[in-house]
C-alpha cells in the first residue's frame, strides 16, 4: 500500500538554522520573521490534527515516530509520500524564499529520507520565482528520495501560465511530477469574489481553485509544451472532477479556435496527466451512497485516484471509510498500482 | 451549442412555416416555454442619458463609466453574440426589440422571457453615479421593453456594492409588475453572504423578489483564487468557480437563516457541479460547524430550499444516462429553469438542449412550470 499524501512538518522555524547561511541565521534570530504565515490549518481546528497526532511539542506531523506508528504500523502502508506544508510562496522576499526552500529540502533529506527508506518526499520550491525553483530542482532533483515537486494551490498566477515554464522544464527533465497542494497565501484573495469571513469557507472554496488550476494547465497548453508533465492534486476533495470534464469539453468545442494548441478534449488531458489523492473524498450522505459510485464511474478511468491518509489532517472519517463499497480490483489500483505506476515506484507489498 | 444558432424546428411542407414551427414546438415542449435569461442591450451611450438627470448626464458624458479595469477577456466574437443575431437595423445584438420578437420570442413561441441587462451599472465604482445609472436603466427597461412587449419581464438592476442605495432602488421600483427579480452578478467585490449585501436581501424579501445571480461581473479580484488566467475560455468556462464560493458564502454566513424567504437564482453557471459542492459543503459543515453556529441545517438543505438555477449552459455528458443520474443527484427538479441566453454564442435551443427521453412532466416544469411558480407568472 502506498500512502500518497502524508505531512512532515518542521518542529519550529528555527529548526532550519543549521541549514541556512549566516545572513539568514542572523535574520531568523534578530528580525520579526516568524515563518511563512500561510496558516493553512488553524492549529486547534478540527481539520488540523486527527486524534493522537499531536506531539508533546511541535505541530502535528513534526514527530517522526508518531507519524510512522500511524502510517506504517496502524494503517499498514509500505511506502509514504511526504508532502511538507512549508510555504515559501508566501514569503515576498524572493531570496529568502528560495534559500528557505533549499534549507527545508536539506532538512527533509537528513531528518526524513535518511531515517527511513519507506519515505519518499516532495521538493519544496519558491513557486513565485520559477527560475529559482528550477535551480532548486536541478540541485536536488536527482536524489532518489524526492519523487515530485510541490507547489501550493494558491499561487500568484494559475500554474498553466507561461511564467512557470522554467519550473516545468526542470521538473520534466528530472522526470518529476508536480504536486499541487491545498493551501498557500500569496496575498491574493482565495476566491474570485474576494475574501470569505471564515476558515470553513476557505476550506470549501479551495475546491474551486483546484478546478481553476486544471483549466489553466490545459488551456495554456502546459501539457502540449511538456507532454510528459504529470500533475497530482492533493486534498482537493476530487468529486468535482467529472463536472469539470463535462463543462470544459463543451467549452473546448465552442472556443478551441483561440487555443489551437489544445489538440484533444480537455477530459483526455485530465485522464492522462492528472491524479487526485483521496483524502478528503467529498462524498454524499449514506442514503445516497450509490452516487459516489456513479461519480467514480464518470471519471472514465480507474487510474486517476491515489489513496492517501493526509496524516495528520482530519476530514471527519477514517481515510479508508469511503472505500468500503469499491471492488477489490479498484481498491488495489488506488491503494497501490496507480501511485506505483504514476511515480514509477517499485514497492514490495504486504497486502 | 455553436457560434451560429441551431436551426429552429424543421418546416413541414404541408403547413405554413409558422404553423409548422408551432407544431414541432408543442410536440417537444408541450406548448409552454419561458426563457429565463435574455439580454437586452443598451443601444448607445445616448440611450441611457435620456433617463439621467442633467447632473449625471454631464458626468456620464465627461467621465463615462468606471469599473474594475484589467479584468476583461475579449469574447470569442463581438458582443459575445451569435453571428445571426446582429439586427438588420444596425442596432447591436439584443438591442432591437422588433428583431428580438421575431428571432426569439415568435420563432420559438416563448410565452414569457426574463430580461437580464448586463450593463446595469453595478460595477461602477462611483457608487452614487452607479445608483443613478441603475435607476435610469430600470426606467429605460420599463419604457422601451416591458411596456411595449407584454411577454417580457425583467430583473431590476441595482448598485449592488452599495447596500443602502441598492435597497432604495428596490423600494422605488420593486413593485412594478414588470419586475420579477433583482439582479446581482457572480463576481461581486466581497463574497455575497457578507453583511454589506444584507440590505439588498432584506429589501428583496420585503418585495417578494428573488435575487438573480448572473454570470459575470468584475469585483476587483482575479477570477481565480490563484491569480489571473490568460484566455477567455478560462474566464467563460471558469465562472462555476465564482458561483461556488458565492453559494458557500450565502450558506456559511447564515443568510438563509436571517432571510428565510430569500430566493436565489443562479443564472448561466451550469449546474453539474452542484452535487459535488453540496457534498463538500455538507461534510465540511459537519466537521467545522462550531465556527458557524448560525448555520443550523446541513448546507444541502438550504441549497435545495432557497436556490433555483437556469439550465444554460447545460453540461453535456457523453452518455445520456449520466445526465439523468445528474438530475437525480441534484434532486432539484422543481428548481431547474430553461434559458437560452439570447443573443449569446452559447445559446441553448429548446429543441436540442436536453436528451429526448427526458420525463414529460419534468420537461414541462423545466421549460415553464418552475419559472411560472417562482416568478408568479400567469
Amino acid at each position: 500500500m502506498i500512502d500518497s499524501d502524508v505531512h512532515n512538518e518542521l518542529p519550529k522555524l528555527k529548526t532550519l538554522l543549521p541549514y541556512l547561511g549566516e545572513q539568514w541565521q542572523v535574520y531568523l534570530n534578530e528580525s520579526a520573521f516568524r515563518g511563512t504565515g500561510a496558516d493553512d490549518y488553524p492549529a486547534n481546528s478540527p481539520v488540523a490534527a486527527r486524534e493522537g497526532s499531536r506531539p508533546e511539542s511541535g505541530p502535528p506531523g513534526s514527530d517522526i515516530d508518531l507519524l510512522r506508528t500511524y502510517v506504517f504500523d496502524k494503517m499498514g502502508a509500505d511506502l509514504a509520500i511526504l508532502n511538507c506544508g512549508f510555504r515559501p510562496g508566501s514569503v515576498h522576499n524572493q531570496d529568502l524564499a528560495a534559500d528557505l526552500a533549499t534549507a527545508v529540502n536539506n532538512w527533509q533529506t537528513e531528518q526524513w529520507l535518511d531515517k527511513d527508506e519507506r519515505f519518499r518526499a516532495s521538493i519544496i520550491v519558491s513557486n513565485q520565482n520559477p527560475l529559482r525553483s528550477a535551480a532548486e530542482i536541478d540541485r536536488i532533483g536527482n536524489h532518489p528520495g524526492f519523487v515530485q515537486v510541490v507547489v501550493p494551490v494558491r499561487g500568484d498566477a494559475p500554474y498553466g501560465n507561461l511564467r512557470y515554464d522554467p519550473l516545468f522544464e526542470a521538473a520534466t527533465r528530472h522526470n518529476l511530477p508536480i504536486l499541487i497542494a491545498f493551501g498557500g497565501a500569496p496575498g491574493l484573495p482565495p476566491t474570485a469574489t474576494g475574501w470569505p469571513s471564515t476558515y470553513v469557507e476557505e476550506y470549501v472554496d479551495a475546491g474551486a481553485i483546484f478546478q481553476s488550476q486544471v483549466n489553466s494547465l490545459i488551456f495554456e497548453g502546459a501539457f502540449d509544451r511538456f507532454p510528459t508533465l504529470r500533475i497530482v492534486l492533493s486534498e482537493s476533495g476530487w468529486t468535482w472532477m467529472p463536472s469539470l470534464m463535462w463543462r470544459m469539453d463543451k467549452e473546448w468545442k465552442g472556443l478551441r479556435r483561440d487555443t489551437p494548441w489544445v489538440k484533444r478534449r480537455p477530459s483526455e488531458y485530465m485522464r492522462e496527466h492528472i491524479r487526485l489523492t483521496t483524502a478528503p473524498t467529498d462524498r454524499p450522505s449514506p442514503e445516497r451512497a450509490n452516487e459516489l459510485t456513479e461519480m467514480i464511474d464518470y471519471l472514465g478511468s480507474d487510474q486517476m485516484l491515489l489513496f492517501a491518509s493526509d496524516y495528520p489532517h482530519w476530514h471527519g472519517e477514517e481515510p479508508t471509510a469511503w472505500m468500503s463499497d469499491l471492488s477489490d480490483e479498484l481498491k488495489s489500483r488506488l491503494t497501490h498500482t496507480n501511485a506505483a505506476e504514476f511515480y514509477g515506484l517499485e514497492v514490495s507489498t504486504t497486502a | 451549442m455553436s457560434i451560429s444558432a441551431p436551426a429552429p424546428p424543421r418546416v413541414d411542407p404541408g403547413l405554413s412555416a409558422e404553423a409548422s414551427r408551432a407544431n414541432e414546438e408543442s410536440r417537444i415542449t408541450d406548448n409552454a416555454l419561458i426563457d429565463c435569461d435574455i439580454h437586452n442591450a443598451i443601444q448607445s451611450p445616448e440611450t441611457i442619458r435620456k433617463y439621467l438627470s442633467p447632473r449625471w448626464r454631464t458626468h456620464h458624458e465627461t467621465y463615462g463609466v468606471r469599473n474594475f479595469s484589467g479584468s476583461y477577456y475579449p469574447r470569442a466574437v463581438p458582443n459575445a453574440a451569435r453571428h445571426d443575431s446582429w439586427p438588420p437595423s444596425g442596432l447591436p445584438p439584443g438591442g432591437d426589440l422588433a428583431f428580438m420578437q421575431e428571432q426569439l420570442l415568435d420563432a420559438w413561441g416563448f410565452e414569457y422571457g426574463i430580461l437580464n441587462c448586463l450593463s446595469g451599472g453595478g460595477g461602477e465604482r462611483n457608487l452614487e453615479f452607479g445608483a443613478a445609472f441603475a435607476s435610469a436603466v430600470n426606467d429605460w427597461q420599463i419604457a422601451e421593453w416591458i411596456e411595449p412587449e407584454p411577454r417580457l419581464k425583467a430583473s431590476l438592476v441595482i448598485p449592488y456594492e452599495a447596500g443602502d442605495l441598492a435597497a432604495k432602488e428596490i423600494e422605488r421600483i420593486g413593485d412594478h409588475p414588470g419586475y420579477v427579480q433583482v439582479l446581482l452578478v457572480a463576481r461581486t467585490s466581497e463574497p455575497m453572504g457578507r453583511r454589506k449585501y444584507w440590505p439588498i436581501y432584506e429589501a428583496a424579501c420585503r418585495h417578494d423578489l428573488p435575487i438573480g445571480v448572473h454570470f459575470g461581473g468584475a469585483g476587483g479580484h482575479p477570477i481565480t483564487g490563484s491569480g489571473w488566467p490568460s484566455h477567455y475560455v478560462e474566464d467563460h468556462g471558469g465562472m462555476p468557480q465564482a458561483f461556488q464560493p458565492q453559494i458557500t458564502s450565502l450558506v456559511m454566513e447564515g443568510v438563509f437563516e436571517r432571510f428565510p424567504e430569500l430566493k436565489i437564482v443562479l443564472i448561466e453557471g451550469g449546474c453539474a457541479w452542484l452535487p459535488s459542492l453540496m457534498w463538500r459543503l455538507d461534510r465540511s459543515w459537519e466537521l467545522m460547524r462550531s465556527e458557524v453556529p448560525d448555520v443550523k441545517r446541513p448546507p444541502s438543505e438550504y441549497i435545495r430550499k432557497h436556490i433555483w438555477t437556469t439550465t444554460q449552459p447545460v453540461e453535456e455528458p457523453d452518455r445520456p444516462e449520466h445526465f439523468h443520474q445528474l438530475l437525480r443527484q441534484m434532486d432539484m427538479n422543481d428548481r431547474l429553469m430553461f434559458a437560452t441566453d439570447y443573443p449569446h454564442w452559447d445559446f441553448d435551443a429548446p429543441t436540442s438542449t436536453f436528451p429526448n427521453d427526458l420525463n414529460k412532466d419534468l420537461r414541462r416544469d423545466i421549460f415553464a412550470g418552475n419559472a411560472k411558480r417562482l416568478y408568479n407568472l400567469a
